[in-house]
Protein backbone atom coordinates (compact mmCIF):
# COMPACT_ATOMS: atom_id res chain seq x y z
CA UNK A 1 0.00 0.00 0.00
CA UNK A 2 1.47 3.33 -1.08
CA UNK A 3 0.26 6.68 0.24
CA UNK A 4 1.26 10.07 -1.15
CA UNK A 5 0.80 13.02 1.21
CA UNK A 6 0.83 16.54 -0.26
CA UNK A 7 2.72 18.99 1.94
CA UNK A 8 2.45 22.73 1.48
CA UNK A 9 4.54 25.46 3.09
CA UNK A 10 2.50 28.25 4.71
CA UNK A 11 3.23 31.18 6.99
CA UNK A 12 2.88 30.48 10.71
CA UNK A 13 -0.65 31.16 11.98
CA UNK A 14 0.51 34.20 13.99
CA UNK A 15 2.32 35.75 10.99
CA UNK A 16 1.69 39.41 10.31
CA UNK A 17 -0.07 39.65 6.97
CA UNK A 18 1.38 42.52 4.93
CA UNK A 19 2.22 43.12 1.28
CA UNK A 20 5.01 44.75 -0.71
CA UNK A 21 5.67 45.84 -4.31
CA UNK A 22 2.53 47.87 -4.61
CA UNK A 23 0.46 45.22 -2.83
CA UNK A 24 1.36 42.51 -5.33
CA UNK A 25 3.58 40.34 -3.11
CA UNK A 26 3.23 38.84 0.36
CA UNK A 27 5.84 40.37 2.69
CA UNK A 28 7.94 37.35 3.68
CA UNK A 29 10.47 39.21 5.87
CA UNK A 30 10.61 37.64 9.32
CA UNK A 31 7.96 35.05 8.45
CA UNK A 32 8.24 31.64 10.08
CA UNK A 33 7.20 28.89 7.70
CA UNK A 34 5.30 25.83 8.82
CA UNK A 35 3.72 22.78 7.23
CA UNK A 36 0.17 23.75 6.36
CA UNK A 37 -1.67 22.57 9.52
CA UNK A 38 -4.28 20.53 7.62
CA UNK A 39 -1.54 18.69 5.72
CA UNK A 40 0.45 17.99 8.86
CA UNK A 41 -2.10 17.37 11.61
CA UNK A 42 -4.65 15.45 9.59
CA UNK A 43 -3.34 14.14 6.24
CA UNK A 44 0.15 13.16 7.36
CA UNK A 45 -0.74 11.90 10.84
CA UNK A 46 -3.59 9.76 9.46
CA UNK A 47 -1.15 8.26 6.94
CA UNK A 48 1.28 7.52 9.79
CA UNK A 49 -1.51 5.84 11.77
CA UNK A 50 -2.33 3.63 8.78
CA UNK A 51 1.35 2.67 8.58
CA UNK A 52 1.42 1.91 12.30
CA UNK A 53 -1.53 -0.42 11.80
CA UNK A 54 -0.02 -2.10 8.72
CA UNK A 55 3.75 -2.32 8.21
CA UNK A 56 3.14 -2.81 4.48
CA UNK A 57 2.25 0.87 4.11
CA UNK A 58 4.79 3.26 2.55
CA UNK A 59 4.37 7.03 2.93
CA UNK A 60 5.79 9.41 0.35
CA UNK A 61 5.57 13.18 0.62
CA UNK A 62 5.37 15.68 -2.18
CA UNK A 63 5.97 19.41 -2.02
CA UNK A 64 5.83 21.82 -4.92
CA UNK A 65 8.19 24.61 -3.98
CA UNK A 66 11.67 26.06 -3.95
CA UNK A 67 14.58 25.02 -1.71
CA UNK A 68 12.95 27.16 1.03
CA UNK A 69 10.55 24.25 1.54
CA UNK A 70 13.26 21.85 2.68
CA UNK A 71 12.94 22.51 6.45
CA UNK A 72 9.23 21.74 6.41
CA UNK A 73 9.82 18.64 4.26
CA UNK A 74 12.42 17.42 6.78
CA UNK A 75 9.95 18.01 9.59
CA UNK A 76 7.33 15.93 7.77
CA UNK A 77 9.92 13.18 7.31
CA UNK A 78 10.71 13.44 11.03
CA UNK A 79 7.03 12.94 11.84
CA UNK A 80 6.93 9.78 9.78
CA UNK A 81 7.20 10.06 5.97
CA UNK A 82 9.48 7.45 4.36
CA UNK A 83 10.70 9.51 1.42
CA UNK A 84 9.93 12.87 -0.15
CA UNK A 85 9.75 14.57 -3.53
CA UNK A 86 10.19 18.26 -4.08
CA UNK A 87 9.25 19.73 -7.44
CA UNK A 88 11.57 22.68 -7.74
CA UNK A 89 9.37 25.59 -8.81
CA UNK A 90 7.31 28.51 -7.56
CA UNK A 91 3.68 27.67 -6.90
CA UNK A 92 2.34 29.50 -9.95
CA UNK A 93 -1.34 28.72 -9.39
CA UNK A 94 -3.50 25.83 -8.14
CA UNK A 95 -3.74 24.17 -11.55
CA UNK A 96 0.01 24.35 -12.12
CA UNK A 97 0.71 22.88 -8.66
CA UNK A 98 -1.90 20.13 -9.11
CA UNK A 99 -0.33 19.18 -12.46
CA UNK A 100 3.06 18.73 -10.73
CA UNK A 101 1.55 16.59 -7.98
CA UNK A 102 -0.40 14.53 -10.52
CA UNK A 103 2.82 13.84 -12.45
CA UNK A 104 4.52 12.51 -9.30
CA UNK A 105 1.40 10.56 -8.32
CA UNK A 106 1.12 8.94 -11.76
CA UNK A 107 4.74 7.87 -11.64
CA UNK A 108 4.41 6.28 -8.19
CA UNK A 109 1.04 4.54 -8.74
CA UNK A 110 -0.25 5.40 -5.25
CA UNK A 111 -3.29 3.81 -3.67
CA UNK A 112 -4.17 6.92 -1.68
CA UNK A 113 -3.34 10.59 -2.22
CA UNK A 114 -3.99 12.70 0.89
CA UNK A 115 -4.11 16.50 0.95
CA UNK A 116 -5.21 18.97 3.61
CA UNK A 117 -8.68 20.47 3.08
CA UNK A 118 -7.10 23.80 2.13
CA UNK A 119 -3.95 25.83 2.73
CA UNK A 120 -4.24 28.51 5.39
CA UNK A 121 -2.73 31.14 3.07
CA UNK A 122 -4.51 30.78 -0.28
CA UNK A 123 -7.62 28.98 1.09
CA UNK A 124 -8.21 27.45 -2.32
CA UNK A 125 -9.56 24.01 -1.35
CA UNK A 126 -8.76 23.00 -4.89
CA UNK A 127 -5.54 20.96 -5.18
CA UNK A 128 -7.11 17.62 -4.17
CA UNK A 129 -9.99 17.90 -6.62
CA UNK A 130 -7.70 18.98 -9.43
CA UNK A 131 -5.28 16.11 -8.80
CA UNK A 132 -8.21 13.65 -8.74
CA UNK A 133 -9.50 14.94 -12.07
CA UNK A 134 -6.04 14.85 -13.65
CA UNK A 135 -5.70 11.22 -12.52
CA UNK A 136 -9.36 10.38 -13.24
CA UNK A 137 -9.86 9.12 -9.68
CA UNK A 138 -12.70 9.42 -7.17
CA UNK A 139 -12.28 12.31 -4.75
CA UNK A 140 -13.68 12.69 -1.25
CA UNK A 141 -13.20 16.18 0.17
CA UNK A 142 -13.28 17.44 3.76
CA UNK A 143 -12.87 13.99 5.25
CA UNK A 144 -13.16 13.75 9.04
CA UNK A 145 -12.61 9.97 9.22
CA UNK A 146 -10.85 7.47 6.99
CA UNK A 147 -10.73 3.70 7.45
CA UNK A 148 -9.50 0.91 5.24
CA UNK A 149 -10.73 -2.62 4.85
CA UNK A 150 -8.74 -4.36 2.15
CA UNK A 151 -9.15 -2.34 -1.00
CA UNK A 152 -12.18 -0.39 0.18
CA UNK A 153 -12.02 2.92 1.99
CA UNK A 154 -14.81 4.07 4.28
CA UNK A 155 -14.64 7.83 4.43
CA UNK A 156 -16.79 10.17 6.50
CA UNK A 157 -16.91 13.63 5.00
CA UNK A 158 -18.39 16.88 6.22
CA UNK A 159 -21.49 18.15 4.48
CA UNK A 160 -23.55 21.23 5.32
CA UNK A 161 -25.06 20.60 8.74
CA UNK A 162 -23.84 17.03 9.09
CA UNK A 163 -21.71 14.16 7.87
CA UNK A 164 -21.93 11.62 5.09
CA UNK A 165 -20.32 8.16 5.00
CA UNK A 166 -19.00 6.95 1.66
CA UNK A 167 -17.53 3.66 0.48
CA UNK A 168 -14.99 3.88 -2.33
CA UNK A 169 -12.53 1.42 -3.89
CA UNK A 170 -8.89 2.48 -4.05
CA UNK A 171 -7.15 4.30 -5.64
CA UNK A 172 -8.61 7.52 -4.31
CA UNK A 173 -7.79 11.15 -3.52
CA UNK A 174 -8.93 12.48 -0.13
CA UNK A 175 -8.70 15.96 1.44
CA UNK A 176 -8.44 15.89 5.22
CA UNK A 177 -9.59 18.06 8.08
CA UNK A 178 -10.16 18.03 11.81
CA UNK A 179 -11.33 14.69 13.16
CA UNK A 180 -9.05 12.57 10.93
CA UNK A 181 -6.20 12.47 13.45
CA UNK A 182 -4.56 14.45 16.24
CA UNK A 183 -1.50 16.69 15.93
CA UNK A 184 1.82 15.02 16.88
CA UNK A 185 5.22 16.36 17.85
CA UNK A 186 8.23 14.76 16.12
CA UNK A 187 10.51 12.85 18.52
CA UNK A 188 14.32 12.85 18.61
CA UNK A 189 14.59 9.50 16.84
CA UNK A 190 12.38 10.82 14.05
CA UNK A 191 14.36 14.03 13.72
CA UNK A 192 17.67 12.17 13.53
CA UNK A 193 16.28 9.62 11.06
CA UNK A 194 14.81 12.34 8.82
CA UNK A 195 18.26 13.61 7.88
CA UNK A 196 19.08 10.51 5.92
CA UNK A 197 15.68 9.79 4.38
CA UNK A 198 15.62 10.26 0.59
CA UNK A 199 14.49 13.65 -0.70
CA UNK A 200 14.35 13.67 -4.49
CA UNK A 201 14.30 17.03 -6.25
CA UNK A 202 12.88 17.21 -9.76
CA UNK A 203 12.17 19.96 -12.24
CA UNK A 204 8.52 20.86 -13.01
CA UNK A 205 6.56 19.40 -15.91
CA UNK A 206 5.07 21.88 -18.37
CA UNK A 207 1.62 22.96 -17.28
CA UNK A 208 -0.72 25.86 -17.94
CA UNK A 209 -1.29 28.70 -15.51
CA UNK A 210 -4.97 29.61 -15.41
CA UNK A 211 -5.05 32.36 -12.78
CA UNK A 212 -2.70 34.97 -11.39
CA UNK A 213 -2.77 37.15 -8.27
CA UNK A 214 -3.12 40.70 -9.58
CA UNK A 215 -2.96 42.36 -6.14
CA UNK A 216 -3.79 41.99 -2.47
CA UNK A 217 -5.91 44.17 -0.17
CA UNK A 218 -6.20 44.29 3.59
CA UNK A 219 -9.68 44.52 5.10
CA UNK A 220 -10.66 48.03 6.24
CA UNK A 221 -9.86 48.70 9.89
CA UNK A 222 -12.71 48.49 12.39
CA UNK A 223 -14.06 51.80 13.64
CA UNK A 224 -13.45 50.76 17.24
CA UNK A 225 -15.48 49.01 19.86
CA UNK A 226 -18.47 50.60 21.54
CA UNK A 227 -18.39 49.47 25.18
CA UNK A 228 -21.56 49.02 27.21
CA UNK A 229 -21.53 48.87 31.03
CA UNK A 230 -21.70 45.39 32.57
CA UNK A 231 -24.52 46.76 34.73
CA UNK A 232 -26.70 47.32 31.67
CA UNK A 233 -26.56 44.42 29.21
CA UNK A 234 -30.09 45.41 28.09
CA UNK A 235 -28.48 48.49 26.54
CA UNK A 236 -26.33 46.18 24.37
CA UNK A 237 -29.44 44.33 23.21
CA UNK A 238 -31.10 47.67 22.39
CA UNK A 239 -28.07 48.77 20.34
CA UNK A 240 -27.97 45.45 18.47
CA UNK A 241 -31.65 45.84 17.69
CA UNK A 242 -31.91 49.54 16.90
CA UNK A 243 -28.43 50.61 15.77
CA UNK A 244 -26.77 47.53 14.26
CA UNK A 245 -30.15 46.10 13.21
CA UNK A 246 -28.59 42.70 13.78
CA UNK A 247 -31.33 41.14 15.94
CA UNK B 1 -23.87 33.27 -20.91
CA UNK B 2 -23.47 32.58 -17.19
CA UNK B 3 -24.42 29.28 -15.65
CA UNK B 4 -24.97 28.76 -11.93
CA UNK B 5 -24.97 25.37 -10.24
CA UNK B 6 -27.88 25.12 -7.80
CA UNK B 7 -26.97 22.87 -4.90
CA UNK B 8 -29.74 20.93 -3.19
CA UNK B 9 -30.10 18.62 -0.22
CA UNK B 10 -33.16 16.46 0.42
CA UNK B 11 -35.04 18.16 -2.38
CA UNK B 12 -34.48 21.69 -1.10
CA UNK B 13 -32.27 24.36 -2.60
CA UNK B 14 -29.46 25.35 -0.23
CA UNK B 15 -29.68 28.95 0.94
CA UNK B 16 -26.18 29.65 -0.33
CA UNK B 17 -27.31 28.76 -3.86
CA UNK B 18 -29.73 31.71 -3.91
CA UNK B 19 -26.76 33.97 -3.25
CA UNK B 20 -24.86 32.23 -6.04
CA UNK B 21 -27.83 32.62 -8.40
CA UNK B 22 -28.04 36.34 -7.67
CA UNK B 23 -24.27 36.61 -8.10
CA UNK B 24 -24.47 34.88 -11.49
CA UNK B 25 -27.32 37.16 -12.59
CA UNK B 26 -25.55 40.34 -11.49
CA UNK B 27 -22.34 39.21 -13.18
CA UNK B 28 -24.34 38.49 -16.33
CA UNK B 29 -25.81 42.00 -16.19
CA UNK B 30 -22.30 43.46 -16.00
CA UNK B 31 -21.29 41.39 -19.01
CA UNK B 32 -24.45 42.14 -21.00
CA UNK B 33 -25.69 38.57 -21.02
CA UNK B 34 -28.13 36.31 -19.15
CA UNK B 35 -27.80 33.75 -16.37
CA UNK B 36 -29.17 30.21 -16.43
CA UNK B 37 -29.04 27.46 -13.83
CA UNK B 38 -28.36 23.73 -13.65
CA UNK B 39 -29.94 21.51 -10.98
CA UNK B 40 -29.05 17.85 -10.44
CA UNK B 41 -31.33 15.38 -8.67
CA UNK B 42 -34.98 15.57 -7.71
CA UNK B 43 -36.07 18.85 -6.19
CA UNK B 44 -39.40 19.56 -4.53
CA UNK B 45 -38.92 23.35 -4.36
CA UNK B 46 -40.45 25.50 -7.10
CA UNK B 47 -37.59 26.09 -9.53
CA UNK B 48 -39.39 28.81 -11.49
CA UNK B 49 -38.86 30.93 -8.34
CA UNK B 50 -35.16 31.16 -9.25
CA UNK B 51 -36.41 33.91 -11.57
CA UNK B 52 -36.62 36.13 -8.51
CA UNK B 53 -32.84 35.90 -8.28
CA UNK B 54 -32.44 36.87 -11.93
CA UNK B 55 -32.22 33.40 -13.49
CA UNK B 56 -33.98 33.10 -16.88
CA UNK B 57 -33.81 29.37 -17.47
CA UNK B 58 -33.26 26.31 -15.25
CA UNK B 59 -31.86 23.08 -16.73
CA UNK B 60 -32.73 20.05 -14.63
CA UNK B 61 -31.58 16.46 -14.59
CA UNK B 62 -34.32 15.07 -12.35
CA UNK B 63 -32.69 11.68 -11.80
CA UNK B 64 -33.07 10.37 -8.23
CA UNK B 65 -29.67 8.64 -8.51
CA UNK B 66 -28.14 12.11 -8.46
CA UNK B 67 -29.49 12.78 -4.97
CA UNK B 68 -26.41 10.86 -3.87
CA UNK B 69 -23.42 13.04 -4.51
CA UNK B 70 -20.42 11.81 -6.49
CA UNK B 71 -17.88 14.44 -7.51
CA UNK B 72 -16.94 12.58 -10.70
CA UNK B 73 -20.52 12.19 -11.90
CA UNK B 74 -21.44 15.79 -11.05
CA UNK B 75 -18.34 17.05 -12.83
CA UNK B 76 -19.24 15.16 -15.99
CA UNK B 77 -22.83 16.44 -16.03
CA UNK B 78 -22.00 20.06 -15.24
CA UNK B 79 -19.28 20.04 -17.90
CA UNK B 80 -21.87 18.84 -20.42
CA UNK B 81 -24.24 21.61 -19.35
CA UNK B 82 -21.49 24.21 -19.75
CA UNK B 83 -20.82 22.95 -23.28
CA UNK B 84 -24.50 22.70 -24.23
CA UNK B 85 -25.31 26.22 -23.02
CA UNK B 86 -22.03 27.77 -24.20
CA UNK B 87 -21.51 29.27 -20.72
CA UNK B 88 -18.26 31.16 -20.19
CA UNK B 89 -18.82 31.90 -16.50
CA UNK B 90 -19.76 29.09 -14.13
CA UNK B 91 -20.84 30.08 -10.61
CA UNK B 92 -21.09 27.95 -7.47
CA UNK B 93 -21.96 28.68 -3.87
CA UNK B 94 -18.75 27.74 -2.04
CA UNK B 95 -20.32 24.74 -0.27
CA UNK B 96 -18.77 21.31 0.29
CA UNK B 97 -20.24 20.28 -3.06
CA UNK B 98 -18.49 23.12 -4.86
CA UNK B 99 -15.23 22.37 -3.09
CA UNK B 100 -15.35 18.83 -4.46
CA UNK B 101 -16.60 19.62 -7.96
CA UNK B 102 -15.31 23.07 -8.98
CA UNK B 103 -11.59 22.06 -8.95
CA UNK B 104 -12.38 19.01 -11.10
CA UNK B 105 -14.26 21.22 -13.56
CA UNK B 106 -11.35 23.65 -13.60
CA UNK B 107 -9.22 20.80 -14.97
CA UNK B 108 -11.85 19.34 -17.27
CA UNK B 109 -12.79 22.68 -18.85
CA UNK B 110 -9.31 24.24 -18.54
CA UNK B 111 -11.10 27.03 -16.70
CA UNK B 112 -9.45 29.24 -14.10
CA UNK B 113 -11.07 28.82 -10.67
CA UNK B 114 -11.56 31.44 -8.00
CA UNK B 115 -12.88 29.84 -4.82
CA UNK B 116 -14.00 31.95 -1.90
CA UNK B 117 -15.05 34.96 -3.99
CA UNK B 118 -16.41 37.89 -1.97
CA UNK B 119 -17.32 40.44 -4.66
CA UNK B 120 -18.60 40.65 -8.23
CA UNK B 121 -15.91 40.33 -10.92
CA UNK B 122 -14.16 43.44 -12.14
CA UNK B 123 -14.36 43.29 -15.93
CA UNK B 124 -12.93 46.75 -16.63
CA UNK B 125 -9.59 45.26 -17.58
CA UNK B 126 -9.72 41.51 -18.11
CA UNK B 127 -11.59 39.44 -15.53
CA UNK B 128 -10.55 39.82 -11.90
CA UNK B 129 -12.31 38.42 -8.86
CA UNK B 130 -11.68 39.35 -5.23
CA UNK B 131 -11.32 36.36 -2.91
CA UNK B 132 -10.65 35.87 0.76
CA UNK B 133 -7.08 34.69 1.57
CA UNK B 134 -4.97 34.16 4.70
CA UNK B 135 -8.09 32.82 6.42
CA UNK B 136 -9.94 36.11 6.22
CA UNK B 137 -6.97 38.31 7.16
CA UNK B 138 -6.66 39.67 3.59
CA UNK B 139 -8.11 39.61 0.08
CA UNK B 140 -6.47 38.73 -3.22
CA UNK B 141 -7.65 40.00 -6.58
CA UNK B 142 -7.33 37.03 -8.91
CA UNK B 143 -6.99 37.61 -12.64
CA UNK B 144 -8.52 34.72 -14.56
CA UNK B 145 -6.98 34.36 -17.99
CA UNK B 146 -8.99 31.48 -19.46
CA UNK B 147 -12.00 31.57 -21.82
CA UNK B 148 -14.24 29.88 -19.24
CA UNK B 149 -14.04 31.07 -15.61
CA UNK B 150 -15.34 29.32 -12.52
CA UNK B 151 -16.26 31.28 -9.40
CA UNK B 152 -17.24 29.77 -6.04
CA UNK B 153 -18.87 32.51 -3.95
CA UNK B 154 -18.38 32.54 -0.18
CA UNK B 155 -21.47 32.22 1.97
CA UNK B 156 -22.93 35.45 3.40
CA UNK B 157 -20.34 37.48 1.47
CA UNK B 158 -22.66 38.87 -1.09
CA UNK B 159 -26.07 40.53 -0.93
CA UNK B 160 -28.94 38.99 -2.86
CA UNK B 161 -30.83 41.32 -5.19
CA UNK B 162 -34.36 40.17 -5.73
CA UNK B 163 -36.03 41.03 -9.04
CA UNK B 164 -39.40 40.44 -10.69
CA UNK B 165 -39.43 37.34 -12.82
CA UNK B 166 -39.97 33.66 -13.25
CA UNK B 167 -37.56 31.14 -14.74
CA UNK B 168 -38.53 28.57 -17.34
CA UNK B 169 -37.63 25.01 -16.36
CA UNK B 170 -36.36 22.65 -19.04
CA UNK B 171 -35.10 19.07 -18.76
CA UNK B 172 -31.46 18.55 -19.66
CA UNK B 173 -30.97 15.14 -21.22
CA UNK B 174 -27.79 13.24 -20.51
CA UNK B 175 -26.53 9.69 -20.68
CA UNK B 176 -26.61 8.10 -17.24
CA UNK B 177 -23.16 7.73 -15.66
CA UNK B 178 -22.36 5.10 -13.06
CA UNK B 179 -20.92 6.16 -9.72
CA UNK B 180 -17.82 4.74 -8.04
CA UNK B 181 -18.85 6.14 -4.67
CA UNK B 182 -21.45 4.39 -2.55
CA UNK B 183 -23.10 6.62 0.04
CA UNK B 184 -23.86 4.40 3.01
CA UNK B 185 -25.21 6.96 5.42
CA UNK B 186 -25.99 10.59 6.09
CA UNK B 187 -25.99 12.01 9.61
CA UNK B 188 -27.64 15.38 9.91
CA UNK B 189 -27.37 17.34 13.08
CA UNK B 190 -31.04 18.00 13.63
CA UNK B 191 -32.76 20.81 15.44
CA UNK B 192 -29.82 23.17 15.11
CA UNK B 193 -29.19 26.04 12.74
CA UNK B 194 -26.28 24.94 10.46
CA UNK B 195 -23.26 27.00 11.50
CA UNK B 196 -21.99 27.86 8.02
CA UNK B 197 -25.32 29.29 6.93
CA UNK B 198 -26.40 31.00 10.13
CA UNK B 199 -27.22 34.72 10.25
CA UNK B 200 -26.39 34.90 13.94
CA UNK B 201 -23.79 32.85 15.79
CA UNK B 202 -23.30 32.69 19.57
CA UNK B 203 -19.89 31.32 20.46
CA UNK B 204 -18.25 30.30 23.72
CA UNK B 205 -14.63 29.97 24.81
CA UNK B 206 -12.61 28.59 27.68
CA UNK B 207 -13.87 31.49 29.83
CA UNK B 208 -17.11 29.54 30.30
CA UNK B 209 -15.17 27.14 32.56
CA UNK B 210 -16.91 23.89 31.59
CA UNK B 211 -19.54 22.21 29.41
CA UNK B 212 -22.07 22.38 32.25
CA UNK B 213 -22.23 26.16 31.71
CA UNK B 214 -23.12 25.99 28.02
CA UNK B 215 -26.77 26.57 28.78
CA UNK B 216 -25.93 30.28 28.66
CA UNK B 217 -24.76 29.96 25.06
CA UNK B 218 -27.51 27.64 23.86
CA UNK B 219 -30.30 29.60 25.52
CA UNK B 220 -29.18 32.90 24.03
CA UNK B 221 -28.69 31.18 20.66
CA UNK B 222 -32.13 29.60 20.82
CA UNK B 223 -33.79 32.94 21.51
CA UNK B 224 -31.97 34.59 18.60
CA UNK B 225 -32.47 31.63 16.24
CA UNK B 226 -28.69 31.47 16.11
CA UNK B 227 -26.16 28.70 15.57
CA UNK B 228 -23.65 27.85 18.30
CA UNK B 229 -19.88 27.80 17.89
CA UNK B 230 -16.77 27.57 20.06
CA UNK B 231 -13.04 28.23 20.18
CA UNK B 232 -10.55 25.49 19.34
CA UNK B 233 -9.52 24.47 22.88
CA UNK B 234 -13.18 24.06 23.81
CA UNK B 235 -13.60 21.49 21.00
CA UNK B 236 -10.22 19.90 21.74
CA UNK B 237 -11.13 19.21 25.37
CA UNK B 238 -14.51 17.90 24.16
CA UNK B 239 -16.68 20.45 25.91
CA UNK B 240 -18.34 20.94 22.52
CA UNK B 241 -18.41 18.89 19.28
CA UNK B 242 -15.65 19.41 16.69
CA UNK B 243 -17.98 20.82 14.05
CA UNK B 244 -18.52 23.91 16.25
CA UNK B 245 -14.82 24.84 16.18
CA UNK B 246 -14.39 28.11 14.29
CA UNK B 247 -11.16 29.85 13.37
CA UNK B 248 -8.15 29.45 11.18
CA UNK B 249 -8.05 25.68 11.61
CA UNK B 250 -11.80 25.20 12.00
CA UNK B 251 -14.75 26.57 10.10
CA UNK B 252 -14.48 30.10 8.70
CA UNK B 253 -17.80 31.89 9.05
CA UNK B 254 -19.20 35.29 8.14
CA UNK B 255 -22.55 35.72 9.86
CA UNK B 256 -24.38 39.00 10.22
CA UNK B 257 -23.80 38.90 13.98
CA UNK B 258 -21.14 37.03 15.96
CA UNK B 259 -21.39 37.05 19.76
CA UNK B 260 -18.19 35.82 21.47
CA UNK B 261 -18.47 34.90 25.15
CA UNK B 262 -15.35 34.18 27.19
CA UNK B 263 -13.12 33.98 24.11
CA UNK B 264 -9.79 35.83 24.22
CA UNK B 265 -9.67 36.60 20.48
CA UNK B 266 -6.37 34.93 19.55
CA UNK B 267 -5.25 35.69 16.02
CA UNK B 268 -6.14 32.16 14.88
CA UNK B 269 -9.65 32.51 16.26
CA UNK B 270 -10.16 35.94 14.67
CA UNK B 271 -9.04 34.57 11.30
CA UNK B 272 -12.18 32.48 11.05
CA UNK B 273 -14.71 35.02 12.29
CA UNK B 274 -13.48 38.49 11.36
CA UNK B 275 -15.61 38.63 8.23
CA UNK B 276 -18.72 38.75 10.46
CA UNK B 277 -20.63 41.97 9.92
CA UNK B 278 -21.14 42.85 13.58
CA UNK B 279 -18.96 41.39 16.35
CA UNK B 280 -19.97 41.48 20.01
CA UNK B 281 -17.49 40.50 22.73
CA UNK B 282 -18.27 39.61 26.34
CA UNK B 283 -15.04 39.18 28.30
CA UNK B 284 -14.03 39.98 31.88
CA UNK B 285 -10.54 41.07 30.80
CA UNK B 286 -10.50 44.61 29.34
CA UNK B 287 -7.16 43.75 27.69
CA UNK B 288 -8.56 40.76 25.76
CA UNK B 289 -7.42 41.18 22.14
CA UNK B 290 -10.94 40.43 20.89
CA UNK B 291 -12.10 43.94 21.87
CA UNK B 292 -9.86 45.37 19.13
CA UNK B 293 -11.80 43.41 16.52
CA UNK B 294 -15.23 44.04 18.05
CA UNK B 295 -18.02 46.48 17.24
CA UNK B 296 -19.72 46.20 20.62
CA UNK B 297 -18.46 44.85 23.90
CA UNK B 298 -19.07 44.41 27.59
CA UNK B 299 -16.18 44.09 30.00
CA UNK B 300 -17.68 41.83 32.61
CA UNK B 301 -18.27 38.36 33.99
CA UNK B 302 -20.17 36.25 31.47
CA UNK B 303 -22.00 34.47 34.28
CA UNK B 304 -23.57 37.77 35.33
CA UNK B 305 -23.83 39.53 31.96
CA UNK B 306 -25.25 36.78 29.73
CA UNK B 307 -28.31 35.97 31.92
CA UNK B 308 -29.19 39.68 31.80
CA UNK B 309 -28.77 39.68 28.01
CA UNK B 310 -31.10 36.67 27.85
CA UNK B 311 -33.69 38.52 29.94
CA UNK B 312 -33.40 41.59 27.72
CA UNK B 313 -33.88 39.55 24.54
CA UNK B 314 -36.91 37.85 26.07
CA UNK B 315 -38.36 41.23 26.95
CA UNK B 316 -37.67 42.54 23.45
CA UNK B 317 -39.37 39.50 21.90
CA UNK B 318 -42.27 39.74 24.32
CA UNK B 319 -41.48 36.40 25.96
CA UNK B 320 -42.31 36.47 29.68
C1 LIG C 1 -1.62 26.58 14.60
C2 LIG C 1 -2.73 27.03 15.50
C3 LIG C 1 -4.04 27.05 15.01
C4 LIG C 1 -5.09 27.47 15.83
N1 LIG C 1 -6.36 27.50 15.32
C5 LIG C 1 -7.37 27.96 16.09
C6 LIG C 1 -8.71 28.05 15.59
O1 LIG C 1 -8.99 27.69 14.44
N2 LIG C 1 -9.68 28.52 16.40
C7 LIG C 1 -9.44 28.92 17.68
O2 LIG C 1 -10.38 29.35 18.36
N3 LIG C 1 -8.20 28.83 18.19
C8 LIG C 1 -7.17 28.35 17.43
N4 LIG C 1 -5.93 28.25 17.97
C9 LIG C 1 -5.77 28.50 19.42
C10 LIG C 1 -5.65 29.96 19.78
O3 LIG C 1 -4.30 30.38 19.69
C11 LIG C 1 -6.12 30.21 21.21
O4 LIG C 1 -5.38 29.41 22.08
C12 LIG C 1 -7.61 29.89 21.44
O5 LIG C 1 -8.41 30.52 20.48
C13 LIG C 1 -8.01 30.36 22.83
O6 LIG C 1 -9.33 29.92 23.11
P1 LIG C 1 -10.22 30.71 24.16
O7 LIG C 1 -10.30 32.12 23.77
O8 LIG C 1 -11.49 29.95 24.31
O9 LIG C 1 -9.43 30.48 25.52
P2 LIG C 1 -8.47 31.45 26.34
O10 LIG C 1 -7.39 32.01 25.53
O11 LIG C 1 -8.12 30.70 27.57
O12 LIG C 1 -9.40 32.66 26.71
C14 LIG C 1 -10.46 32.60 27.61
C15 LIG C 1 -11.00 34.01 27.71
O13 LIG C 1 -12.13 33.99 28.56
C16 LIG C 1 -12.10 35.14 29.41
N5 LIG C 1 -12.85 34.81 30.61
C17 LIG C 1 -12.49 33.97 31.63
N6 LIG C 1 -13.49 33.90 32.55
C18 LIG C 1 -14.47 34.71 32.12
C19 LIG C 1 -15.75 35.07 32.63
N7 LIG C 1 -16.20 34.57 33.79
N8 LIG C 1 -16.48 35.94 31.94
C20 LIG C 1 -16.03 36.46 30.76
N9 LIG C 1 -14.85 36.15 30.22
C21 LIG C 1 -14.08 35.28 30.89
C22 LIG C 1 -10.64 35.40 29.65
O14 LIG C 1 -10.44 36.76 29.98
C23 LIG C 1 -10.02 35.01 28.31
O15 LIG C 1 -9.93 36.14 27.45
C24 LIG C 1 -4.85 27.85 17.17
C25 LIG C 1 -3.54 27.83 17.65
C26 LIG C 1 -2.49 27.43 16.84
C27 LIG C 1 -1.09 27.44 17.39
Amino acid sequence: MKILVCISKTPDTTAKIAFTDNNTKFATDGIQWIINPYDEWYALVRAIELKEADAGVTIHLVNVGTAESEPIIRKALALGGDAAFRVNTLEEDSYFVAAQIAAIAREGAYDIVFTGKETIDYNGSSIGGMVAELLDLPYISHAVKFDLSGNTATVVREIEGGEETDQVSLPIVVSCQKGMAEQRIPNMKGIMGARTKPLTVSEPVTADILTRVASFDLPPAKAGVKLVSAEHPEELIRLLHEEAKAI
Amino acid sequence: MNLVFIDQAEGHIKKASFEAASYAAQTAALMGTTAEAIVLGTVSDDLTALGRYGITKVHTVADANLNEFDAQVYTQLIAEAVKATGADVLVFANTTTAKAVAPRLSVKLKAGLVSGAVALPDISNGFTVKKSVFSGKAFANIAVTTAIRIIAVNLNAFTIQEVEGSATVVPFTVQPISSKVKVSGVDKITGEVPLGEADIVVSGGRGLKGPENWGLVTELAGLLNAATACSRPVADIHWRPHHEHVGQTGLAIAPNLYIAIGISGAIQHLAGVNRSKTIVVINKDPEAPFFKAADYGIVGDAFEVVPKMIDAVKKMKGIA
